[in-house]
């Protein structure tokens, strides 16, 4: 347990982190809904090894039905911050909550990263009634403990929130907010660690999302359409950011990882007007945040024929954007459209000003672009997405969410992992790997964690 | 034993504790990184400084304080156990104080630095030194305790009360020193990636001179 200097894969700034070494594995939270408990895959993602690209690893869940979603390392490269460091805290365990059971778990990636095991499990009741909180959601080390969110309480209704878990016992310590102020929906968070900021961004409580997106609340307008900005050290709501109300479902939110910058981007699922998807900037003017809508992406017009019923009447397919990163310079945005079946580049070194860079197909409600190696028709699109420390690799999964995917991918979502990679020297722009492919067959990946730390695991306290 | 070796003491404790990342060279970098200039380093010495002296200082006084009541030679012992058994603590369970964050003025800066001196236990390390010089002002036939009642007048002509705050000021100065040449060579020359290959776990080795420390303390007793 005890280590002599800094866990290797710890680094002060977003930069240095970008000369870590190549990632050898890749962690895959796998939603299983044909009858088994979900898993959590180890893929073999060195191209020199001879299981390159297959799955090498499997934990299951002691229970069925968690349905597995986001997860996060224990500890990262916010040990190094100044205020409370802790550098000798190994990166070691994966927590992994069950978005629908509530159950987290807590995985041991020592001795063999290939055969990681679980060592705790933290049940709903236990979360319950130490946070009043249900369905854990995002998972962020932070420089004094372990911070998690969660959509609701656990009668399915508002307010979500956040929480946080002790890093050495991994028992949860309460809820976290002082000053909650108008917020009450819940999504993601995380935090600009050089101004004591956090923000959080709306879903929808558990009772509107679980059964599947309600046509009826996404109609009047009832998901959410704010991001909330808080005091970070005096865990108070300092503002709510209105993108208005016909920009349904703010989820991932990224900011700068340069903790200097007082910026971030954030993407909406849809818009009611007109289905399309939106990227949206937050930053901040004279001690007051605003933000502004940086990318448009329209909705792309298609044959009823090839329609699920929720978007027969529209004859037209949404973008659908369900996540999206940022490399860790800063300079690159990825972008999953899950609806139209495209993931797209921007450059965001102007972030007022992003350039589109690049775009690749896979998958989509009505194209059902095929990949390389296989060369049949692919349903899912890209999703999930993570992008190598280097900025070099960009690995990506095709589920979304159990009830959402039977609703926009009715015939079944079979799963699969790709990934592409990035011209990064010459300007930008990326293509698929055409080697790089795996079938999950009737599993369904989501989000995708790479050895030692990605481009959305690590937050910093000393800029680039 | 020379009269010289309890201030080289002070001296390398004060800059033992300048080295420590933990206790400030790295936040007072930090500051100037997120400031992007210099005068963000210097100007975060003054408070971080203060904030360790102010911990030192409270054990000091709790030590003199001590003495009006507790015999030399018992509160000895008491100092050697509790620092035995604050390392041996410190070595099981390996917590760190959390607190603030990075945006921080003077107040937060002094504050953050009592807190962390105290809770790594910075000023229980001088133990053994403040009880040699309150040893040797008995050896001169002026033990503290025999003169209980006086208030300000016998701490200011106390020579062990002088002695301490002599010492205070020493370990505070080394502390500076040390803390200041190690963060404006890391600012300006060296980088943070010197952190990843130099910061060894400081837990450990502080722990370890917290129960070096206990055991000196009993050796002082037993032999003084």
């Amino acid at each position: 347990m005890t280590i002599l200097r800094p866990d290797p894969t710890y680094y002060p700034s977003p930069r240095m982190a970008m000369q870590a070494p190549k990632e050898k594995l890749a962690y895959v939270a796998v939603l299983n809904p044909n009858g088994r408990p979900d898993a959590l895959a180890v893929m073999d993602v060195d191209p020199d090894s001879s299981t390159y690209t297959e799955v090498v690893g499997r934990v299951e869940m002691p229970v069925m039905g968690d349905e597995l979603h986001h997860f996060g390392w224990n500890a990262c490269s916010a040990s190094l911050c100044p205020y409370a460091p802790h550098p000798h805290l190994e990166r070691r365990y994966l927590i992994v909550p069950g978005l629908r059971s509530s159950r987290i778990h807590v995985i041991d990636t020592k001795p063999d990263p290939a055969k990681p095991h679980i060592v705790k499990v933290i049940e709903p009741e236990e979360l319950h009634e130490r946070t009043g909180y249900s369905r854990p959601h995002t998972t962020h080390c932070g420089p004094d403990g372990i911070y998690m969110n969660a959509l609701g309480t656990p009668d399915g209704n508002g307010p979500g929130g956040v929480f946080v878990m002790d890093h050495d016992t991994f028992e949860p310590l309460g809820r976290w907010e002082v000053d909650r102020g108008p917020q009450q929906f819940s999504y993601d968070f995380w935090w600009h660690l050089g101004h004591d900021t956090m923000i959080t961004s709306e879903w929808g409580t558990p009772n509107m999302v679980e059964a599947g997106l309600d046509p009826e609340v996404l109609l009047s307008n009832g998901y959410g359409h704010r991001i909330h900005v808080w005091d970070l050290r005096r865990r108070k709501h300092l503002q709510a950011l209105d993108l208005g109300e016909e920009h349904q479902m703010v989820l991932e939110l990224r900011p700068a990882h340069d903790p200097t910058k007082a910026y971030g981007f954030v993407g909406v699922v849809v818009s009611t007007k007109d289905l399309s998807a939106s990227i949206w900037l937050w930053h901040r003017e004279n001690d007051k945040w605003d933000i502004t809508k940086v990318i448009d992406i329209p909705a792309e017009p298609a044959e009823p024929d090839l329609l699920p019923p929720l978007l027969k009447g529209f004859g037209a397919v949404p973008p659908l954007v369900s996540d999206i990163n940022l490399s860790l310079d800063d300079r690159f945005l990825y972008i999953s459209c899950w609806g139209t079946g495209e993931m797209r580049q921007y450059d965001v070194s102007d972030p007022f000003d992003p350039r589109h860079t690049g775009s690749l197909h896979l998958g989509g409600i009505a194209r059902r672009t095929e990949h390389p190696k296989t060369g049949r028709p692919l349903n899912g699109a890209p999703q999930m997405v993570e992008v190598s420390r280097d900025g070099r690799r960009v690995y990506f999964s095709n589920s979304l969410y159990s009830s959402w995917d039977e609703q926009f991918y009715p015939d079944g979502i079979r799963g699969w992992v790709a990934r592409a990679d990035v011209d990064a020297d010459n300007g930008g722009g990326f293509t698929l790997d055409a080697d790089f492919f795996t079938d999950f067959g009737d599993e369904r990946p989501h989000q995708i964690r790479l050895q030692g730390g990605d481009s959305s695991s690590d937050s910093f306290c000393y800029p680039s | 034993m020379s009269a010289a070796w309890p201030w080289l003491v002070l001296v390398l404790l004060g800059a033992y504790h300048g080295l420590n990342p933990a206790m400030g060279w790295l936040f007072a970098v930090s500051l100037g990184l997120q400031e992007g200039r210099r005068e963000a380093v210097l100007k975060a010495f003054w408070p971080i400084a203060l904030g360790h002296a102010a911990a030192v200082t409270l054990v000091v006084a709790a030590v003199l304080v001590a003495q009006v009541v507790i015999p030399l030679d018992t509160l000895g012992y008491i100092g050697a156990v509790t620092l035995i058994f604050f390392g041996l603590y410190k070595l099981i369970r390996r917590k760190h104080p959390r607190w603030v964050g990075m945006r921080v003025g003077f107040r937060d800066l002094t504050l953050w630095s009592f807190i962390m001196a105290t809770a790594h236990g910075a000023g229980f390390m001088l133990v053994p030194v403040l009880l040699r010089f309150s040893g040797t002002v008995r050896g001169m036939g002026h033990p503290a305790h025999e003169h209980p009642g006086h208030g300000v007048h016998l701490f200011l002509t106390n020579p062990a009360a002088l002695a301490d705050i002599a010492a205070v000021a020493v370990h505070t100065l080394a502390m500076f020193a040390v803390m200041a040449a190690v963060a404006l060579v890391v600012y300006e020359k060296l980088g943070l990636m010197i952190l990843k290959r130099t910061w060894f776990n400081a837990d450990l080795a502080w722990a370890g001179a917290l129960i070096v420390a206990g055991v000196l303390t009993m050796t002082i007793r037993t032999t003084a």
